[in-house]
């Protein structure tokens, strides 16, 4: 993608630093998880694809029993966001055999490969594409055995989707017996045959979610239903927030407390064990008893997010072209801002950890376990290979809550209570008190269109902290600046280019003049953050599509013939027009006071799932509220593995993003957060959903997998302010766009 | 103190504190998983079990005012191989996400149906209110229950 639009495109002084910098961050950019968390294991295959560059030998992937059963291990850990099925439907696709006969073991650094992180919406490319070509090895192996058995070509035998190889003069050898004359400890090979999407038996269907009956009869889906053989309950004492500290909690009388087992104390970290889980928590309760001072940076104060732009920045040159001049019609001026948002949650953090015979065994729904064995590992002082984290489904979360410091806190009570499991849940409080927020964040934009109604000029800015402060080593855990001795935080960096960090997404995939993009990477945190769904990709997209419909208003042109007059990537096109077809947007109602209708586009990093969105809303002008009537949605993620998958992950990102851009902001004083449940920090709730929501996939046969998690994020939110807009007139630049602003707004537009 | 307690159509004694969230019991004491902790606060609806046929929010039950009421959680309403018609129109619309509050949206959708086997659009939403969705399931969730109480879709907003 990148190199053609720097072709495409004069470079500004320095271009061969550019040119060098995009081609080394592509290998970055490809390294497992998108970049977020450690750097992930070596890439030793560049020649493989997917996750097959860092661990080209088949069997670390799949393993075939004489009885034809096999074993599959992937890296990457189901949030909720059905990638299991997904994957299972991927590698049994490529083995040609039942789903049913595969064992399907994910995320566990005991077994599976080190696929970094399950982030980044990189599972598909990472593992799907690993589990693709290392399925179709182990296929071409598996006929090429049997062709060897029977003393005929292989090109007289096929796989018959059943776990066997046929002949075409009618015998047949099954997976098992092949298998026996197999070592499948060998490196992937680059060119085995795919299976033909057309012959697909298993792929692109919608074949249901494996993890959802346990979930709808109460099975034990969840780390939080985990109960080992004599497990005590644990619960953290501490302040109200992140940078707080409790001043005398009452430890003598929590020590007395009916059911209490021990008080873990190390430096300001103070934890309560008890028999059973309420009595933990009274417990806690009696402990917290307690003032707190105020120990962390300061909060952003009455300027919110645009505290960020006083704070010492890094510039980072995010993309420069220089068109040459031309001349300006009308331009556009505008500065954009989001608040700092909760991942919010539903089931607060858990972890369950026992120290067994010197080793640690966590499980953790922890997005990052290979970063976390050895990060934990640092912080309770064992070795790396002495820690073993299993990864267990928990509530979504949707990047990095506090389900890192949850297991790193359980994995230092477990240390105090050899051949005792350990469950610590963390209280609703405290996961929005103590987890990282998604990033508060500003941006400013300055454009122009010619004559032409093309954009002449394109200056833009954005200001953040970094997205990925995810633990890597044990400083990066809120309780390592804790105990004693302590680990020093983790120093945040910013993702480079071309996934990015607070600039994903603020390089337009769109064809622009006279661009000059600029990201201002802020050390300095005001309010401890780290990833959230989409990253910096929410607000830059909100932005330039806000820019892009005011643009297109000032020009007389219709924002899709604006939008699709400045794209030339076919597949963009694609799904815009699908969308906008879908929803009817030729004949759509005109903005009139009340009622009006938004779209946005964005493909994710621009590298990844294609998403438009459309959509209807109503304005009650007497109180600001939003009623949201319809929305269609268009998404090409490449090769479908599993469609009702990818459309359940766009049906559910429109909501959360609608949910985002409406009510959410997590609210402060001088001292700590002030958002502590769901009365202070609202989300969306049923009143408020969609009357409709229909999402259209394009499908793209063949193609590449393209990661869908994360594709609506932008776009939903861009669409639904660009509505307001067209309904009411006024463009609103700061979310969250509540019913109080938007009235104030109309009030003021007379 | 020692209650006696009907859980999913079982008799239990339990020994347990008298103002023990009812939450507390069904997981701790009984081994259940159905109802979730999610806020302790009656905000979010993970914990909802139907007491007396109503939907409750059990982290705000305290186990000595359960009394005589019958509890019942998803497990009571049917396994994996044997959902009830909801369990079931959830399975069919795939109508979860990561899933940890669809116990609690299945016992509070199921105490309506219960009560009004037809309700409207309208009146579906508006019951539904008290539950909470992170991963945006809602849609799927309001398929679901419609197909139970034969809504036709669409009849929303």
């Amino acid at each position: 993608m990148n190199a053609p639009v720097l072709d495409r495109r004069k470079v500004l002084s320095g271009g061969a630093l550019v040119v060098a910098f995009a081609m080394t961050s592509r290998l970055l950019g490809d390294a497992v998880g998108g970049g977020e968390g450690g750097a992930g294991p070596k890439v030793v295959r560049p020649d493989l694809e997917g996750s097959l560059k860092t661990d080209p030998w088949l069997d670390a992937w799949i393993r075939i029993d004489a009885e034809g059963q096999a074993t599959v291990c992937s890296g990457k850990a189901e949030l909720g966001q059905g990638i299991r099925t997904a994957l299972l439907q991927v590698v049994a696709e490529e083995l040609d055999m039942p789903p049913a006969a595969i064992t399907f073991i994910t995320a566990d650094t005991g077994r599976t490969p080190d696929e970094g992180l399950t982030a980044g919406s990189h599972s598909m490319q990472d593992s799907g594409t690993a589990l693709a070509n290392a399925g179709a090895n182990v296929r071409m192996l598996l006929i090429g055995a049997a062709a060897k058995r029977l003393g005929i070509p292989v090109r007289e035998l096929d796989t018959t989707g059943d776990g066997h190889i046929a002949a075409r003069d009618g015998r047949r050898v099954s997976y098992g017996e092949a298998a026996r004359a197999l070592s499948l400890h060998v490196e992937a090979v680059a060119d085995a045959p795919r299976r033909s999407p057309q012959s697909y038996r298993t792929m692109n269907r919608d074949f249901r979610r494996v993890d959802i009956p346990a979930k709808l009869t109460g099975g034990e889906a969840y780390v939080q239903d985990m109960r080992l053989p004599g497990m005590v309950h644990a619960r953290v004492v501490r302040g109200p927030s992140y940078g707080t500290r409790l001043t005398a909690p009452d430890i003598a009388a929590a020590r007395k407390m009916p059911g209490v087992l021990r008080i873990i104390q190390n430096g300001q970290f103070l934890a309560i064990v008890a028999r059973k889980e309420w009595q933990a928590i009274q417990a806690m309760r009696v402990a917290q008893t307690s003032d707190y001072v105020k120990t962390g940076p300061d909060l952003p104060g009455e300027q919110g997010p645009r505290r960020l732009q006083s704070l010492a920045s890094r510039e980072i040159i995010v993309e420069q072209s220089d068109d040459g001049p031309k001349a300006s019609t009308r331009t556009f001026k505008g500065s954009f801002s989001r608040p700092w948002y909760s991942h919010g949650s539903i089931g607060p953090s858990c972890a369950v950890a026992h120290l067994h015979g010197g080793e640690l065994t966590i499980w953790s729904h922890s997005q990052g376990v290979f970063d976390m064995h050895r990060a934990t590992a640092e912080l309770v002082g064992l070795a790396p290979d002495k820690v073993r984290v299993i990864h267990t489904p928990s509530a979504g979360c949707y990047g990095h809550n506090g389900a890192d410091d949850a297991t790193a806190e359980a994995g230092l009570i477990a240390m105090q209570l050899p051949g005792v499991p350990v469950r610590l849940q963390w209280m609703r409080e405290q996961e929005f008190g103590w987890e990282p927020c998604g990033c508060g964040m500003v941006t400013q934009i300055e454009a122009s269109i010619g004559p032409d109604n093309k954009i002449a000029h394109w200056k833009y800015e954005v200001w953040s902290n970094s997205h990925n402060n995810r633990a890597v080593g044990a400083g990066g855990y809120a309780v390592a600046q804790e105990i004693v001795p302590g680990f020093p935080m983790q120093v945040p960096a910013p993702i480079p280019m071309p996934e990015g960090d607070g600039d994903r997404n603020a390089n337009p995939l769109y064809v622009f003049n006279n661009m000059d993009i600029r990201y201002h990477f802020v050390p300095e945190m005001p309010m401890r953050v780290s990833a959230l769904r989409s990253l910096g990709a929410h607000l830059n997209i909100f932005t330039m599509e806000a820019a892009l419909d005011e643009l297109a208003k000032a020009g007389g042109v219709d924002p899709l013939a604006f939008r699709l007059a400045h794209m030339q990537d076919e597949r963009a096109r694609a799904v815009m027009l699908r969308a906008t077809d879908a929803f009817g947007w030729s004949k759509r109602l005109r903005g009139d006071g009340r009622r009006g209708c938004g779209m946005a586009f964005a493909r994710y990093k621009n590298r990844g799932a294609y998403c438009a969105i459309a959509l209807e809303i109503e304005i009650e002008r007497e109180t600001g509220a939003i009623t949201i009537h319809r929305v269609n949605a268009a998404v090409d993620a490449g090769q479908p593995a599993n469609p009702n998958g990818i459309r359940n992950q766009i049906e559910g990102g429109i909501i959360q993003s609608l949910s985002w851009a409406i009510h959410e902001d997590m609210t402060y004083d001088t001292s700590k957060r002030t958002g502590f449940d769901w009365g202070t920090y609202p989300i969306l709730r049923f009143d408020q959903v969609p009357g409709s929501i229909d999402v259209d996939i394009v499908e793209s046969a063949g193609l590449p997998f393209l990661g869908a998690g994360e594709a609506a994020q932008g776009p939903t939110s861009a669409a639904l302010a660009n509505a307001i807009a067209d309904a009411a007139g006024v463009r609103l630049c700061d979310m969250p766009l509540t019913p109080a602003k938007v009235k104030a707004a109309i009030g003021n537009a007379g | 103190m020692t209650f006696e307690l009907t859980v999913n159509d079982k008799t239990h004694i339990v020994d347990a504190e008298a103002e023990t969230p009812l939450l507390y019991v069904l997981r701790g004491e009984l081994g259940l998983n159905g109802p979730k902790y999610g806020c302790g606060l009656g905000q979010c609806g993970a914990c909802t079990v139907q007491l007396g046929g109503k939907a409750v929010y059990s982290c705000l039950t305290p186990l000595i005012t359960v009394g005589e009421r019958e509890v019942r959680t998803v497990e009571g309403l049917g396994g994996v191989d044997s959902m009830n018609p909801l369990q079931q129109a959830f399975a069919d619309e795939q109508a979860a996400q990561c899933g940890y509050c669809i116990a609690g949206m299945i016992m509070r959708a199921q105490a309506l149906l219960d009560e009004n086997p037809h309700p409207t659009e309208a009146e579906i939403r508006s019951h539904m209110q008290p539950n909470l969705c992170r991963c945006g399931t809602h849609m799927r969730i309001l398929r679901a229950i419609r197909r139970v109480a034969a809504v036709p879709a669409g009849a929303a907003a």
